[in-house]
């Protein structure tokens, strides 16, 4: 198919080099350089999506990113299939394939196209109003409607293979905006040699300039200076330019987020490349230069494909050598819109009339569309386009009512205004400042070290905004440190300037009126929804657009915002400033999820720790559980078993015989100096001055307000030194505590911290045969039950490296734990493991720790306590100091509530049937009977099979719990009540012989 | 992203490598076992949550792991200096025009 609007010898592609591409299925070929817009109609295709409510056939308004109508999706393959690109931005390569989105079953022919004629059912705020009743049709009619009706596009169905790279970069410069002005303002700043970035979301530099065709800087034609330009900050050692990158988010201090796009525009990107790449700039100063976006002009059905901007048919003309149509119509409040007729004309289009609102423009862009025998209506209004698929006419009549005249055409190009693109200055957290003169928005008082240049300050005309930002660059880069530059400034020969323009609805589309107008394209927001929000009630412009959902869009209203605002002050009857602008977030265009993630997915998403032991576990088939960033094995099956087989015959065989248990996690931290049991003492609740060198001591470490924050068995391995173990998961936490209180509360004390959780591996030893497994390795330390009690810590070596061996229990069985260097931990470890099996010992995981445990009632700080239970309510008063005088929480301890009678209590629970396990965190009534909602009073916090019992077993927090031993209680479950019976938290060996047995 | 002077470090570095740790001189009594209701209760429960310039601590966590002060406007967001631990509450801030 030939590309029968592509004009020979207009705009800058070369002809030769063809892509072909494919849009619904159907072939079409491009020229390289071309965007799939441009290629489209080349092609005369302006018919490519449908509208988000209505389904409204839709073409291309814009030629740059604040599309709002052209989405497609674009399809590499099964994995790449990325929907809502604007076609105005995505690239033409070879064997390019899109999609329209929003239809079935074709594009022309649209079933959803009947929301259209059933549109007042869908006026603004009918999610609000409707899907209230009957209350069952939510769940079972409406929510599958509207999800299965809601977005655009389809996402892909395999995780994304594509890489996406990150960058941090520093510069003194950073110029956002590579149109005239960003261009004059780097060169200004290069020019002193201090580092510049550049950065332009275009594929090419030049911004206005690709369509302005009578701008001349410096003798040469704008874009072709801008060319060079751009050539000649390339090759500055100090400058970085980036185009196809995006700044879309402007944070504190100057830091900016861009995206590079560095692959989509590609054939076949090989794997190395990267699909996109974040830029993290920290910019001692920024210069803004983004530019204006065009409005378009709000009357009845200006959405029909071929209805556009001004500037975009311009662009298309003067860069991709495209006419959007044979017989085009012009719509304007401005001047602009006549520079592209005047274009057009030139390139031997006709232009079947320009339809101006005001009563008597002059100038010479009107001399001389004029001149070229243009018809040129003012004073009067276009109140329709005619036509569905593509627009077929435009309705004329005399701004203040008349007589209507039917003018046949293929496109209409319409221009209200421009709107300066202030996104960037006003995420930065500076404040816009409307101007009453221009009516516009500009950027007033800045909150960060940047500066707005050119069109999107509000500087109308090439010369003017040249000018500024040259100044504007120069200055920056001397604020930054630089050297006096020695450049010279661009002079511009020629450019244009437009300004003023209209805001709101246009005739036809007035108060009173019903037409579908549009103000926001993509959302399908009209001036009539805008002044129903008005009527019911929504005053404030942030109620307004999330009533009506205006500039909610993924294009964020560029071209409707200051439309939506304006038809609302008018209905409000206050003028704009008053009325007030909307908030501007980042992302500026959308941002792919990839490219924020980064290298962060997969096994590089979050840090994985393994133990000493990792790989010996794993290969004796440990199954293993994720606890906080540890792997830990959690039970190591026997052929045959499941995770309750194995975990009943690991536990056994630990009471019965022994078993070795990796305990590596745990935290563990050294408090080191003279004054080390004196921030002891402070720390925890426990007395810790008169333990003896040698022994250990089960601590408790509250918070201020008295409820326990971690446990741990702490040994004094020298008058000056503790070694300190905490809860896995609180070792980071608890050493942040206590540097906290060291530094701050008591920096007299001379002690030191270390955390030392990584420098030993811990392999705890328990069982009756536990002594006979560690002893014949271990060198110069008595074991005995004389010279090492219960309780106690000696360093001496085993397997001839060093150890600190404690005698301890976590079982309620006799026991120790084996700590050496965490380097020597899988060979001591095999040792134990080697004289273990001589016994029959078994190794063991978590989830047999937790059962052991729990047959003694021994908790687990995070599992059995959450943050509001005091020692007493643990059961463990013994532990807090009563002489003590000051420790972290004894003032908290002493608060009314945490004496009160009824608190919640830690108690055990058996279920009256013996086979019945409870579920964790169940929660317990005292009369089932009560009608619901009952009253809780307490609920299981651990809950096992214990084979050692023969039972099931539970710990439970139950108000006044220890007041109700033997008491019947009951837990409802959707399956019916379970009765337990209230008990103390022992389960095996109330009297703690095995300790030493 | 932030950047935040370490009074230590005496270096800005990014927010990333920092923690906050709350609102800034609030001493804990030397006979806090002795306090009353009132008094524990300013001391543990109570903040200023101003909107505005707040004393709050930081601890340069990933770098040199020590607590400092920070005046920072809640409004803004900006730092307005940072010091040491234990140093008294400035008496002028600096460019402070509020």
């Amino acid at each position: 198919m030939s590309a029968a609007f592509r004009i020979p010898g207009a705009g800058r592609l070369k002809q030769a080099k063809t892509a072909s591409f494919s849009f619904d299925d159907k072939s079409y070929t491009g020229i390289e350089g071309d965007t799939l817009a441009s290629a489209l109609l080349a092609n005369g295709v302006h018919l490519v999506g449908r509208s988000f409510k209505y389904h409204r056939p839709r073409g291309f308004l814009s030629a740059g990113a604040e599309e709002p109508n052209a989405l497609v999706q674009i399809v590499r393959d099964d994995a790449r299939k990325t929907p809502n690109v604007r076609a105005t931005v995505q690239e033409l390569y070879d064997g390019l394939t899109a999609n329209s989105q929003n239809r079935w079953p074709s594009l022309a022919f649209d079933i959803g196209a009947v929301n259209d004629i059933a549109s007042p059912l869908f006026s603004a705020g009918f999610y609000y109003k409707t899907f209230m009743w009957p209350k069952s049709a939510w769940k079972n009619l409406y929510e599958p409607k509207i999800r299965a009706a809601a977005g655009l596009g389809v996402s892909p169905e395999k995780p994304d293979p594509d890489h996406y790279a990150a960058r941090y970069a520093h510069c003194e410069v950073l110029v956002l905006g590579g149109g005239a002005a960003g261009i004059a303002a780097a060169l200004a700043a290069a020019e002193t040699g201090v580092r510049v970035i550049l950065a332009d979301e275009q594929a090419e530099f030049g911004g206005s300039l690709r369509f302005e065709s009578g701008a001349r800087i410096d003798g040469e034609n704008g874009y072709a200076w801008a060319q060079a330009a751009i050539a000649r900050l390339k090759a500055m050692d100090n400058v970085r330019v980036l185009s196809r990158t995006t700044a879309f988010g402007y944070y504190a201090q100057n830091f900016v987020g861009l995206v590079e796009r560095v692959s989509d525009h590609l054939k076949s990107p090989g794997r190395e490349l990267a699909r996109e790449r974040l830029w993290q700039v920290r910019a001692n100063r920024v210069v803004i230069a983004t530019g204006a976006i065009e409005r378009h002009m709000v009357f009845a059905n200006n959405d029909r494909p071929g209805v556009m901007l001004a500037s975009a048919a311009r662009t298309y003309l003067n860069h991709y050598g495209v006419a959007v149509g044979k017989n085009v119509g012009v719509y304007t409040a401005n001047d602009s819109a006549y520079a592209a007729a005047i274009d057009l004309k030139k390139a031997g289009v006709n232009i079947a009339a320009i339809v101006d609102l005001r009563d008597n423009p002059a100038g010479p862009v009107i001399d001389e569309a004029r001149a070229l025998g243009i018809e040129i209506n003012f004073g009067r209004a276009v109140v329709s386009a005619g036509g569905k698929l593509r627009v077929s006419s435009m309705t004329v009549q005399p701004k203040n009512g008349g007589g209507e005249r039917t003018i046949p055409v293929d496109a209409i190009l319409m221009s209200a205004g421009w709107t300066p693109s202030v996104h960037l200055f006003s995420q930065s957290r500076g404040k816009v400042a409307f101007n009453d003169e221009t009516r516009r928005f500009v950027p007033g008082t800045y909150a960060q070290d940047c500066v707005s240049v050119g069109a999107c300050n509000g500087t109308d005309g090439l010369a003017a905004s040249v000018d500024e930002a040259y100044a504007a660059g120069a200055k920056a880069a001397k604020d930054a440190g630089g050297q006096a530059g020695k450049g010279a400034k661009p002079k511009v020969d020629a450019g244009e300037s437009w300004s003023r323009g209209m805001l709101g609805a246009g005739p036809g589309a007035g108060p009173g009126t019903t037409v579908k107008a549009f103000v926001d394209f993509q959302n399908d927001v009209t001036a009539k929804d805008i002044r129903q929000a008005v009527h019911e009630g929504m005053h404030s412009i942030e109620h307004v657009k999330r009533f009506t959902t205006n500039g909610m869009a993924t294009d964020q209203g560029k071209t409707s915002n200051m439309h939506g605002l304006a038809i609302a002050a008018e209905e409000l009857g206050k003028p704009i400033p008053q009325v007030g602008l909307t908030t501007f977030r980042a992302p500026y265009t959308p941002v792919t999820f990839g490219s924020i993630v980064g290298h962060a997915r997969g096994a590089l998403f979050d840090p994985t720790r393994r133990t000493a032991t990792h790989g010996w576990a794993a290969s004796q088939g440990a199954v293993f559980e994720d606890v906080g960033h540890w792997k830990r094995a959690w039970y190591f099956p026997k052929a045959g078993e499941d995770m309750h087989k194995a975990v009943d015959r690991e536990c056994v065989t630990v009471r019965k015989v022994g078993g070795l248990f990796d305990a590596s996690t745990l935290g563990k931290i050294e408090v080191v100096g003279p004054d080390a049991a004196k921030f002891m003492e402070l720390l925890y609740t426990n007395p810790w001055e008169k333990l003896e060198t040698g022994r250990c001591r089960y601590g408790i470490m509250l918070r201020e307000d008295g409820f326990i924050y971690d446990d741990g068995v702490v040994g004094r391995l020298a008058p000056d030194r503790f070694h300190v173990t905490t809860t896995t998961g609180g070792a980071p936490r608890v050493m942040h505590h206590m540097e906290d209180y060291l530094q701050t509360e008591f920096p007299h004390l001379n002690v030191w911290l270390t955390s030392i959780t990584e420098q030993w591996a811990v392999i705890a030893v328990q069982g009756p045969k536990s002594r006979d497994i560690i002893a014949p390795l271990v060198e110069g330390i008595d074991m005995s039950d004389e010279a090492m009690p219960h309780m106690s810590v000696r360093e001496g070596k085993i397997c001839g490296v060093p150890t600190r061996l404690f005698r301890m229990s976590f079982t309620g069985e006799r026991g120790f734990e084996v700590n050496v260097p965490a380097d020597y931990g899988e060979a001591v470890w095999e040792a134990l493991w080697a004289e273990g099996q001589k016994h029959g010992a078994t190794a063991y995981g978590t989830e047999s720790m937790h059962v052991l445990r729990a047959e003694k009632g021994y908790i687990i700080v995070g599992q059995d306590t959450d943050g509001t239970v005091t020692p007493n309510d643990a059961g463990l008063d013994w532990a807090v100091g009563k002489k003590k005088t000051d420790f972290v929480g004894i003032r908290g301890l002493t608060r009314s509530d945490l004496v009160a009678k009824g608190r919640k209590q830690l108690v055990g629970l058996k279920t009256k049937d013996p086979k019945v396990v409870l579920e964790e965190g169940a929660q317990i009534v005292a009369d089932p009977k009560q009608p619901i909602p009952m009253k809780m009073i307490g609920h299981v916090t651990s809950s096992y099979w214990s084979e050692n019992c023969g039972r099931s077993i539970a710990l439970a927090l139950v108000a006044g719990g220890r007041d109700r031993m033997g008491e019947t209680l009951y837990v409802p479950m959707p399956n019916g009540t379970i009765e337990v019976e209230v008990t103390g938290m022992v389960f095996v060996d109330e009297k703690g012989e095995r300790l030493n047995g | 992203m932030l950047l935040i002077r370490c009074p230590y470090c005496d270096e800005e570095r990014p927010e990333l490598e920092f923690r906050n740790a709350g609102e800034a001189h609030i001493a804990r009594s030397t006979n806090i076992a002795g306090e009353s209701d009132d008094d524990f209760e300013k001391f543990f429960f109570i903040r200023a949550n101003p909107k505005g310039v707040i004393y709050e601590r930081w601890r340069h966590i990933h770098g040199c792991a020590r607590f400092f002060n920070a005046v920072r406007d809640t409004v803004t967001d900006k730092f307005v200096m940072t010091y040491k631990a234990g140093e008294p509450k400035p008496a002028k801030l600096p460019g402070a025009a509020k």
